[in-house]
């Protein structure tokens, strides 16, 4: 049991180039936290650092009530799983999960214990027997977590783990894992999990708590459906929800003492709950936000005066449950989530009614991106 | 059309007739020739397995093939593990590391040359530069050449020094092992060594195998060195088997007994490549690489 705590860490490589901006995050005991960002946000390089495989040129880790920076990986009582699975390819599934636990001195009973006690949590104790080449992707990957359960970890470490896995096996072993979280938790043993995804399902899906990362820097950390509904800034509000929000460009202005979003010749209504906040940015450029399913079909919402926009259709996606249509409107490209249910059948190409629900908006300063209308 | 049926036979024709003459025949001739006596001034007289009955009474025989053996099995491991050592060490991530590489290749190219041979012949006489740089820190002069204890080491030496061509392979196979695997292992707790000796060296059997086999071959038929530095000598301390091949087939012009001993030569590499063969399955993996 310990919490991971990252003090200000950098990581600047002998080149000059800094990936890692001084990040300070609390992981708290049992937690299940995913380090979530596109390529190249430096969360892979921010997991190994906890891991100790990577030195860091600033900061300190602590896991527990012990500062790590100087400890070897195999002494901070962690365990990581890697994306490429990294099994020892010329030893057999059980001597892949014993080998850690021979260099502990562990007795063989307990060893043994301990393997096929993980074996059977995932399933694989017919396969204990086999080489990793003898496995598919799905099984080697169980294997590569079993090896990391035997070492009764504090702290376990997934480096993008389910990205070499086909879509549907992902699916599978997101919610194993996810099991697994609970399992240990439920039998006193509970571990803390940092899980790194470029993946923002795996992130939403899996994540207690969820880091978003952009070029080494945290842009938020909160629960999934916070970052989902308050997004910090603009960053956050397109990269997590898929499809992603519409941000387009925007001017704020006033009219008949009533705030207005104007976008191209459209102009929206702000509610008066949205407006309060922002009114210093009246007569201002700001980003606006919008969420595919808060831009509905006219006929849902026959009631409204305002807020109405007609799109040109360009394409339309759909999903059997869902639709999305993707729509110029102003010179902006929108995509709306629809409920086929609900509306007529949209003809491709053609001009249609939308309804913005700008109670659900957000807009962003238009230089820092910080979002002004929480 | 029919020629575009021979096409392809034309295309290889020169190297065909290359290995029918000069492969192919002598291989036939030598061992057509291993039963018979043939001075080359007269025909060849047919003398059944004389030749080969008479080597086994020849103490320069039974000498050569002891000194070869020893040879073999010393130069052979020391040669790898060298190879490897150094494989190994350019492995590393550290500055300058392309230029260490093409430095260490350079003696296998060059290693083979008479020019080298001469050359060691030089470093090691008695009045050579070994002997001035031993002579430095007070130690008498050694007579690496004259002395049958040093002579064979010598010329061992020459051998192990051209490490680099094993080593190039091994660096290749080396390179091929995911970075992965050894941060796992550290965070498994495997110290240095264990990680070299439970996930390195198991996964590059392979290519220690293919090394060791051609060194293996290599060895035993080894000539340059010791026919130019020491001829043989002194004693016949270096009186390696191929050697002992050439004086009786060039020097005493006994084609028939020299073609005899070519072929009891290449009976023993082949016992020993097939042990080598026959011990794979208990030491080589070959689970790594597909990744």
């Amino acid at each position: 049991m310990a919490e991971v705590v990252l003090k200000r860490i950098e990581k600047e490589y002998p080149n000059g180039f800094k990936a890692v901006h001084g990040i300070d995050l609390e992981v708290k005991d049992g937690e299940f936290m995913v380090f979530v960002g596109p390529s190249g946000c430096s969360k892979s390089t921010t997991l190994r650092m906890i891991a100790g495989l990577e030195d860091i040129t600033g900061g300190e880790i602590w896991i527990g009530d012990r500062c790590v920076n100087e400890v070897p990986p195999k002494d901070r009582g962690i365990a990581m799983v890697f994306q490429n699975y990294a099994l020892y390819p010329h030893m057999t599934a059980y001597n892949n999960m014993a080998f850690g636990l021979k260099f502990q001195k562990t007795p063989k009973d307990e060893i043994d214990k301990r393997v096929r006690d993980a074996a059977e949590k995932l399933e694989i104790t017919d396969l204990l027997d086999r080489k990793p080449k003898e496995m598919s992707g799905g099984q080697r990957q169980r294997v590569a977590v079993g090896r990391a359960i035997v070492r009764k970890p504090e702290v376990f470490l997934f480096d993008e783990p389910l990205s070499n896995l086909d879509a549907k096996l992902r699916v599978s072993m997101r919610v194993r894992i996810s099991q697994l979280h609970q399992q240990l938790k439920e039998e006193g043993q509970p571990a803390t999990m940092i899980y790194v995804t470029h993946d923002q399902v795996e992130a939403m899906t899996m994540g207690d708590r969820i880091c978003v990362l952009k070029f080494g820097e945290i842009m938020q950390v909160d629960t999934p459906l916070n970052l989902y509904n308050k997004p910090a800034n603009k960053f956050v509000a397109g990269f997590i929800g898929a499809p992603a929000m519409n941000i387009v460009e925007a001017e704020l202005i006033s009219e008949k003492d009533k705030a207005w979003l104007k976008i191209g010749e459209f102009t929206f209504l702000l509610p008066e709950e949205k407006a309060s906040k922002v009114k210093n940015y009246v007569g201002k450029k700001v980003w606006f936000g919008i969420r595919p399913e808060n831009i509905k079909s006219f006929e849902t919402n026959p009631n409204e005066e305002n807020n109405y926009a007609t799109g040109e259709v360009s394409v339309v996606e759909q999903m059997g449950n869902e639709e999305f249509v993707y729509f110029y409107m102003a010179g902006n490209q929108f995509i709306s989530r629809l409920n086929p249910e609900k509306v007529k059948q949209i003809s491709l190409r053609g001009s249609y009614k939308f309804w913005f629900d700008l109670s659900k908006c957000h807009l962003f300063d238009f230089e820092s991106e910080e979002n002004i209308s929480l | 059309m029919k020629l575009k049926k021979y096409e392809g036979v034309i295309y290889i024709l020169p190297w065909l007739v290359g290995l029918m003459i000069f492969t192919a025949f002598p291989f036939i001739a030598s061992f057509l020739l291993s039963f018979t006596n043939y001075n080359l001034m007269s025909a060849p007289s047919f003398v059944g397995l004389d030749n080969y009955r008479t080597m086994f009474e020849n103490e320069l025989f039974k000498k050569s093939i002891t000194t070869t053996f020893i040879y073999v099995f010393v130069t052979v491991p020391l040669k790898l593990s060298f190879a490897l050592f150094i494989a190994y060490i350019l492995n590393f991530k550290i500055k300058g590391v392309n230029f260490f590489r093409t430095a260490y290749y350079l003696p296998s190219i060059l290693g083979g040359s008479v020019a080298i041979a001469v050359l060691w012949r030089f470093l090691f006489s008695d009045s050579g530069l070994i002997n001035l740089i031993i002579g430095f820190f007070g130690i008498s002069s050694i007579s690496w050449l004259g002395n049958p204890r040093y002579a064979i080491f010598t010329i061992s030496l020459l051998r192990v020094w051209q490490f680099g061509s094993p080593m190039v392979i091994f660096l290749a196979a080396l390179k091929n092992i995911p970075e992965s695997l050894y941060e796992a292992a550290r965070i498994d707790g495997a110290s240095k060594v264990s990680i070299f000796f439970r996930i390195t060296l198991p996964l590059i059997t392979p290519i220690v195998f293919f090394n060791f086999i051609m060194q293996l071959v290599q060895a035993f038929q080894e000539f340059n060195g010791p026919y130019i530095i020491t001829g043989g000598g002194p004693l016949y301390s270096t009186y390696l088997f191929p050697l002992y091949i050439y004086d009786n087939a060039f020097k005493y012009f006994r084609m028939g007994y020299g073609s005899a001993l070519s072929w009891f030569l290449f009976i023993i590499i082949m016992i020993f490549t097939l042990i080598t063969f026959k011990s794979e399955k208990y030491w080589v993996h070959y689970d790594g690489g597909d990744e």
